[in-house]
């Protein structure tokens, strides 16, 4: 976990989580098809402690962004609510969405469209802050120390345009405009995933020494599993819109509960030759998200599926407390009736 | 685990240093950095076939301010005797017009007219359908539906007809004319606005500004105008030839400014009768506004190929 340094806006004490989703939901109406919507996330729960890394991962169109989105209110969820630091966001006696916005930032996937292309960096850097009041010069001076935090010379990169940074340069600027406004918790909508590999790792150890010197909490969003491995404390597996399992990242990669989890782990590639992937753990396609499947979504897909897995929606086991490792699978709910149910 | 943990925060340290001091994507030599409209500048510079039509259209537009001290005779100045001679007579270089007035002077005066009217209605044009554009491309959804298709309406009608018919429905006059094309110009420019903007507002560098708490405004103000100018005054210059010829035609078909102001289109009007008698002189203010809307649509490619660079 996170360091034990006391922050002067802490309101809720350290064992208060940063930030609670309760219920969040947010559905798209699709134009002309009737009234029927994407359900990109419907009815997704968890917390992040003070200090940790959340990771996010599940395949594309699993609604990962979205939620991103929904966290910083980008977007505005259709039910649930968000309770930053003990208070709730968007309600009257909580925390506004702007000052949501003074404490949570995001650094999003695409570097190339994520910069203004007619802005030398350091304006973009010191835009978050000149719009939170500060004055032009103070504005300009944050930037200039977050770009050298971040490991760019603000005096070479400052003046430049994006197009003149490379790739892994440009996400670093993405990251120091992030981190300009001072932040407690940075959402990372997979932020290296347009990088290379030697790139990415720059990127990630960067993250992991920003996270410790500014005492940040993270929720990163990812696709890539070994990422996710290398850089949270905590996992939350997403399928369909759903939360499908949720634990600390110990226990999801090495007692994966879900059968999701499984074939997701299963399908990355081994580094040892020998024990190459044979069969494709997971076949298909994820199912439309405009038209889920009923029960369990993911039942279409899953190895063991069974009646039961085709009528009933798994409830995600018996959350416990922050280190909880809990899956919404029939299998592991010994009242469902589901065959296995006992034995795993 | 735990000293697992703790190698790798200890990488990460080194790691980050070296990326301080001597990450080699830094190794890059300093060059000299070049904001967008810097740029624009350079590549203009290296086109000598634009700077020298942009030349042309300087000298006009310096002959025409610079009209009371360069003309040789006033424009309004008769003469019974002197009517329609042809070029180089009795220090007319230009010959005389069918009363009698020298035809450089008053081509070089009619120049203010029609520059006036080429330009001013599409800077007022870009202004309003601009900012119309931005506005109705960045709300989106119910406002930017309303802005456009009031805009399609007037799409609908040819160009032409349409500035003949606003000018027509008020009346002859430099005001009126100015105003017909405006109205004319504003739906292309709005157009041209509301797609820029609306590529601009998918991308994420406003979400960006969004989460970082600005307001709609300064969003528009910092972010947006600076990447919707550039197609904006591409598409802008290009008008402004389509306006001088627009203008002369409402002025040759009497709806644009009245005799005895010099202006090209109405010069050409009025000399069509005597065709016949000296050609070459009726053919000037032609040949004038031929240059002009010629030089100023070679220029505005030169812009667009200076400007349209994918960044």
């Amino acid at each position: 976990m996170g360091s034990l340094i006391h922050d002067p806006r802490d309101r809720g004490g350290l064992q208060q989580p940063m930030l609670i989703a309760r219920d969040l939901r947010k559905h798209f109406l699709v134009k002309g098809s009737g009234g029927k919507s994407v359900k990109a996330v419907d009815g997704v729960s968890f917390t992040v402690g003070k200090g940790e890394t959340l990771g996010v991962v599940g395949e594309s169109g699993c609604g990962k962004s979205t939620l991103a989105r929904l966290l910083l209110h980008l977007l505005k969820p259709d039910t649930g609510e968000l309770v930053f630091d003990g208070d709730p966001v968007g309600i009257v006696p909580g925390i506004a969405v702007d000052a949501l916005r003074r404490q949570v930032q995001m650094v999003f996937q695409d570097s190339y469209s994520s910069l203004n292309p007619r802005m030398p960096v350091r304006d973009s850097v010191a835009f978050g802050p000149f719009v939170q009041g500060k004055k032009k010069d103070e504005a300009r001076h944050i930037a200039r120390e977050l770009l050298a935090k971040v490991g760019l010379d603000p005096g070479v990169f400052g003046p430049r345009y994006p197009h003149e940074l490379s790739g892994g340069q440009k996400q670093r600027v993405n990251i120091a405009r992030a981190l300009a406004t001072g932040p407690r918790m940075v959402i990372l909508d997979e932020p290296v995933s347009a990088l290379d590999k030697s790139v990415e790792a720059q990127v990630l150890n960067l993250l992991r020494a920003l996270k410790r010197q500014f005492n940040l909490t993270y929720v990163f969003i990812s696709h890539d599993l070994n990422v996710v491995q290398y850089i949270s404390d905590r996992v939350l597996v997403m399928y369909l819109g759903r939360v499908v399992e949720i634990g600390p990242i110990g226990a999801i990669f090495e007692r994966p509960l879900h059968p999701y989890t499984r074939a997701l782990l299963a399908s990355r590639p081994s580094m040892d030759p020998a024990r190459r992937i044979q069969e494709p753990p997971i076949t298909g396609d994820p199912p439309n998200p405009i038209d889920p499947p009923s029960g369990c979504r993911f039942h279409t897909r899953c190895p063991f599926a069974e009646e039961v897995c085709t009528t009933t929606d798994p409830k995600l086991g018996n959350w416990q407390g922050p280190q909880s490792h809990v899956a919404a699978c029939h299998m592991h709910d010994p009242l469902s009736g589901h065959s296995r149910a006992a034995s795993v | 685990m735990f000293k697992l943990a703790k190698t790798a925060l200890m990488t990460d340290t080194i790691v980050l240093d070296q990326a301080r001091e001597g990450f080699d994507e830094q190794a890059i030599p300093a060059t000299r950095v070049r904001g967008y409209w810097q740029s624009v500048l350079y590549r203009l510079r290296h086109d000598p076939l634009t700077l020298f039509f942009a030349a042309i259209v300087l000298l006009i537009v310096l002959a025409a301010i610079c009209a009371p001290l360069i003309a040789p005779f006033g424009p309004f100045k008769e003469s019974i005797v002197g009517r329609l001679k042809p070029f180089g007579w009795r220090s007319h270089l230009l010959g005389t017009d069918e009363l009698g007035r020298d035809m450089l002077s008053r081509l070089i005066y009619g120049g203010r007219v029609s520059l006036m009217m080429g330009v001013v209605p599409v800077l007022i044009a870009s202004l309003v359908g601009g900012m119309l554009g931005v506005v109705g491309g960045f709300v989106g959804g119910r406002t930017n539906t309303a802005i456009m298709r009031a805009m399609d309406v007037f799409y609908a009608f040819p160009s032409v007809l349409l500035a003949v018919a606003i000018a027509g429905a008020m009346g002859g006059g430099m005001g009126n004319g100015m105003l017909a094309l405006t109205l004319v110009f504003i739906p292309p420019m709005c157009r041209v606005a509301e797609t820029a903007t609306t590529q601009i507002r998918a991308l994420d560098f406003i979400e960006a500004a969004r989460a970082s708490g600005a307001r709609t405004t300064t969003i528009i103000r910092y972010h947006v105008l600076g990447n919707v100018l550039g197609p904006v005054f591409i598409y802008a210059s290009s008008l402004v030839s389509v306006s001088i010829l627009l203008a002369s035609g409402l002025s040759f078909l009497g709806l644009g400014v009245r005799p005895p102001v010099p202006d090209w289109g109405l010069m050409l009007s009025t000399l069509r009768q005597s065709i016949y008698v000296v050609p070459l002189v009726c053919a000037l203010p032609g040949v004038a506004i031929f240059i002009t809307s010629m030089c100023c649509n070679l220029v505005s490619d030169g812009l667009r190929a200076a400007m349209d660079v994918r960044m």
